[in-house]
């Protein structure tokens, strides 16, 4: 054994060790109604239990019908991550007791899913990796439990609301292709992205509308030996994924090094806590005994269908982010920021399309476009200026007949109270002075009142050109071209 | 291939039945009689059969993505053996 201590960091625990990582996706569908019943699918916010019928109460007696939208938006995302969509798929039953399943089991697919084989790509610390997708299938939710007590092994009693039972639910699997929690993370990332994008999800972690879970295990780094597997639950954002895997790496680091055994268990992630502990029990033995539905026939995707899907599927991140590249010059950092969120990209698109020079409409959206949005809650769509004015204010200042510093000022105001760019500053006389022969008269009359400035600068202070930069801006009320302004001081103090 | 008490046992478990040891024997022979009809079924020749699970021949009986009516909050706890306000109780969980 290495003479490793049992208080290894991170960083060397991964020199000796290999991650293993692959991650489960539980994403809900945007459909209007419920799986196998027309109860909303939108069930947030509703009073406990008043969105229920018999069928998603689990009463006897009740036939399910498959939402079949449901259907093509996980045939949807089935392609959007490449995988073969099989002729015939069924959905079984997976049999467990537990209060927030009234019927005792869950509809799912086992043997037969609507999808598999499938790849994501991502680039995770400069490199890029593909990591495969086993299969996407569809199943429904479950309820919802609030327990009595801080934790659950505490409470004497919970209660349940049924609200979200039966909403569609896309099980979306991964192959453990990952090597690491940036990558895991990564993964994550573009998987939202990509389901946001096709609409079929609203990729809302922290409301539980997309889900993960992670399984990890430890291998010696040039072994083969595969480690055991531990499945980590309850992360509920992208930073608790990461943070989760790095802790169970050292955990199993750890105990390796000790020459101890990985148990094969579920642990939850305690965000308070900053650790993973173990949920393990022995009579939650997975013992599901799946049986094909028998209320549910088979389903039969012809290739028509598969087809028709295909071809109204969006253009996915990262075609757009390539097109962006191509048709717009962007730069790959800045292409990818702009697609990160659909919103943003459509918003550039409409910004190109009505006069904006790409960088220009690129630079405004990441800078201070995305810092307002992020300040007041409201997004540019939403905001008073709209992605029609802020084209007409990037177009103001690419004509030169306002600077920036002018035009941020505006932007500011206009994003709170809106407005007409150009008529607001006709209004207030905020054009640009870029009249030569005014610039000179007072670049003379600056440099007459600054004498302390002139000296130094003359005496090899290049920073003493900005107060006299700044004397300029404030004689024009902040309106002057400072780069005119520094050639024409320059020019003058040169002579 | 005689079934064992310890499998009934597992199967009770997993189904929240509670067995004597008496019901647990009782139930080993009637299910090991269930299970041996199924080795009669297995010698029948279905080389040239399709797996199925349904023999019905209904395919995609789906519906529409549209909302109906839901039942009534008060209608959907009335059967409830345990209510805490508007919702369903129940005791204890232990993971």
């Amino acid at each position: 054994m290495a003479t490793a201590s049992a208080v290894s960091t991170l960083p060397e625990i991964l020199g000796r060790y290999e991650p293993v990582i692959g991650l489960e996706v539980h994403a809900q569908l945007l459909t209007d109604s419920k799986m196998f019943c027309a109860c909303s699918a939108a069930y947030i916010g509703s009073p406990p239990n008043s969105n229920t019928c018999p069928v998603c109460l689990g009463l006897p007696g009740v036939l399910p019908v498959i939402n079949r939208r449901a259907v093509e938006y996980t045939v949807r995302t089935a392609l959007a991550l490449h995988c073969e969509i099989p002729e015939h798929s069924k959905f079984d039953r997976k049999n467990y007791f537990y209060p927030d399943l009234p019927k005792g089991y869950q509809i799912s697919q086992w043997d037969m899913p609507m999808s598999r084989d499938g790849h994501l790509d991502l680039v995770a610390g400069g490199a890029a990796v593909r990591c495969g997708i086993t299969r996407v299938h569809l199943e429904e939710d479950t309820g919802t439990l609030q327990h009595a007590g801080d934790i659950l092994q505490q409470a004497r009693s919970s209660v349940v609301d049924l609200n979200r039972a039966g909403v569609p639910l896309m099980e979306i699997v991964g192959e453990p292709d990952l090597r690491s929690p940036e990558q895991a993370r990564e993964y994550l990332v573009r998987l939202r992205q990509i389901l946001v994008y096709i609409g079929v999800n609203d990729g809302n972690l922290e409301q539980g509308s997309f889900r993960c879970d992670a399984n990890i295990s430890l291998r010696r780094r040039g072994g083969d030996a595969l480690g055991t597997k531990v499945e980590i639950k309850n992360m509920n954002s992208f930073r608790a994924v990461q943070r989760a895997l790095e802790f169970e790496i050292v955990r199993q680091g750890r105990l390796l090094d000790r020459g101890e055994t990985i148990e094969q268990e579920t642990r939850g992630w305690v965000e308070a806590k900053g650790a993973t502990i173990s949920q393990r029990s022995k009579e939650h033995a997975h013992d599901y005994r799946y049986f094909p539905e028998p209320d549910l026939p088979p389903l039969h995707l012809t290739s028509d269908l598969v087809e028709r899907v295909r071809a109204g599927l969006p253009e996915l991140p990262h075609q757009l982010q390539e097109r962006l590249q191509r048709e717009h010059g962007l730069s790959a950092y800045d292409a990818a920021v702009i697609t990160a969120e659909r919103e943003d990209a459509t918003t550039f698109e409409a910004l190109v399309a009505a006069g904006a020079p790409a960088k220009a409409a690129a630079n405004w959206l990441m800078g201070d476009v995305a810092r307002l949005a992020r300040e007041s809650g409201t997004s540019l769509g939403r905001s008073g200026l709209g992605v029609a004015g802020l084209a007409a204010l990037i177009r103001l200042v690419e004509a030169g007949t306002v600077n920036g510093p002018t035009a941020k000022a505006l932007l500011e105001e206009l994003y709170a109270s809106g407005g007409d760019p150009a008529a607001l500053v006709g209004e207030r006389g905020l054009a640009q002075v870029s009249d030569t022969a005014e610039l000179e008269r007072i670049v003379e009359t600056v440099i007459a009142e600054n004498p302390a400035a002139v000296a130094d600068f003359r005496g090899g202070k290049e920073q003493a050109l900005q107060r006299l930069v700044g004397g300029v801006m404030k004689a024009t009320r902040g309106r002057a071209d400072a780069r005119a302004v520094n050639r024409l001081l320059r020019d003058r103090l040169a002579r | 291939m005689a079934l064992t008490r310890d499998q009934v046992a597992h199967v009770a478990m997993l189904a929240r039945l509670g067995l004597s040891e008496a019901e647990l024997e009782l139930y080993r022979e009637q299910l090991d009689a269930i299970l041996a009809h199924m080795e009669v079924l297995q010698r029948v020749d279905t080389s040239l059969v399709a797996e199925t699970a349904q023999v019905g021949g209904l395919l995609n009986a789906w519906r529409d993505d549209a909302r109906g009516e839901c039942l009534p909050q008060q209608v959907a706890l009335a059967n409830a053996p345990r209510r805490r306000g508007d919702h369903f109780e129940v005791g204890a969980i232990q993971e």
